[in-house]
């Protein structure tokens, strides 16, 4: 920036080893953050996750063995209870963020995509509060 | 891929011919890329139905067993052999991206890397498929499988 020489037609540019400035509080990690949260909480879901599958569809007679009582047997240990817990929250916001990425990247309008995000903020609040709110209160003497 | 601009004909390098139909060339990379957004996709959207499908067990036993009979349907069962093949990629595939990113052989091996994640995939999908189908099968054929 404060070279001696700075003829017009780089006037404006920066030195290629010049410090860098600071863009007005406007630079912050997030994106840094978000693409380090789906590296850690996708290596947590494929063990979560792969588990699930395993045992809901492939063991032991796999879906056609769930009905209520499956479900409530296996919410009765909490170690269930804080897989499935865990599995949706990590699930829901991995699943989110990566929706996050593909709606910037094909919305056109700035309108389009605000309303897609408040769609998808929408859902996630939805699907991690119901099912939150479920785990927690299951009543296994419902019937 | 420092690809030479040799000759057509023989050589010692065979020179593909231009790819065409696609904007992009990344070949194997690219492709990984679109199943990893695809299944991705797909499985929130399957996560979002299966959370509220499940939220049925706090409305009574018998509400939640109806809606879960949708899933021994031999069509939806179908279905479900393709939620777990897009899962195990989505998977696997993330293992792949992760050890591009943190490994310091990761970027160099991306391909082969990829042949590793379609063996892995096509191993375990072969009992898993096997496993899946084999209740439908036996009630729609009888005796089979």
């Amino acid at each position: 920036m404060t070279a001696a020489y700075d003829p017009p037609a780089t006037r404006g540019i920066e030195a290629p080893r010049a410090p860098r400035r600071k863009l007005g509080g406007r630079r912050s990690n997030m994106e840094m953050y978000s693409w380090l949260f789906m590296r850690l909480s996708g290596i947590v879901l494929v063990v979560l996750v792969l588990g699930h599958l395993l045992i809901m569809n492939v063991l032991d007679g796999g879906v056609h063995r769930i009905n209520w009582g499956f479900v409530a047997g296996r919410w009765a240990s909490p170690f269930w209870q804080v897989w499935d817990l865990l599995m949706l929250w990590l699930a829901e916001l991995h699943g989110a963020n990566g929706l996050r990425t593909v709606i910037n990247d094909y919305a056109r309008k700035d309108g389009t995509r605000f309303w897609l995000l408040m769609l998808l903020a929408a859902s996630v609040l939805l699907t991690v509060g119901l099912g939150t709110l479920v785990i927690f209160t299951f009543d296994p003497t419902i019937s | 891929m420092s690809q030479s601009t040799a000759l057509p004909g023989p050589g010692p390098v065979a020179v593909p011919p231009p790819r065409r139909g696609s904007v992009y060339r990344g070949v194997e990379g690219m492709w990984s890329w679109v199943a990893h957004r695809i299944t991705g996709v797909l499985t929130f959207f399957f996560l979002f139905a299966h959370v509220l499908d499940t939220s049925l067990v706090r409305v009574s036993p018998d509400t939640y067993d109806r809606i879960i009979e949708t899933y021994k349907n031999p069509f939806v069962n179908l279905l479900e052999v393709g939620l777990v093949g897009a899962v195990l990629f989505h998977a696997l595939n993330g293992i792949r991206v992760t050890l591009i990113d943190f490994w310091s052989k990761g970027t160099r091996l991306q391909r082969p890397m990829l042949w590793v994640v379609l063996a892995v995939w096509v191993v375990l999908m072969v009992p898993g498929v096997y496993f899946m189908l084999q209740h439908t099968v036996r009630v729609m054929f009888g005796g089979a499988a």
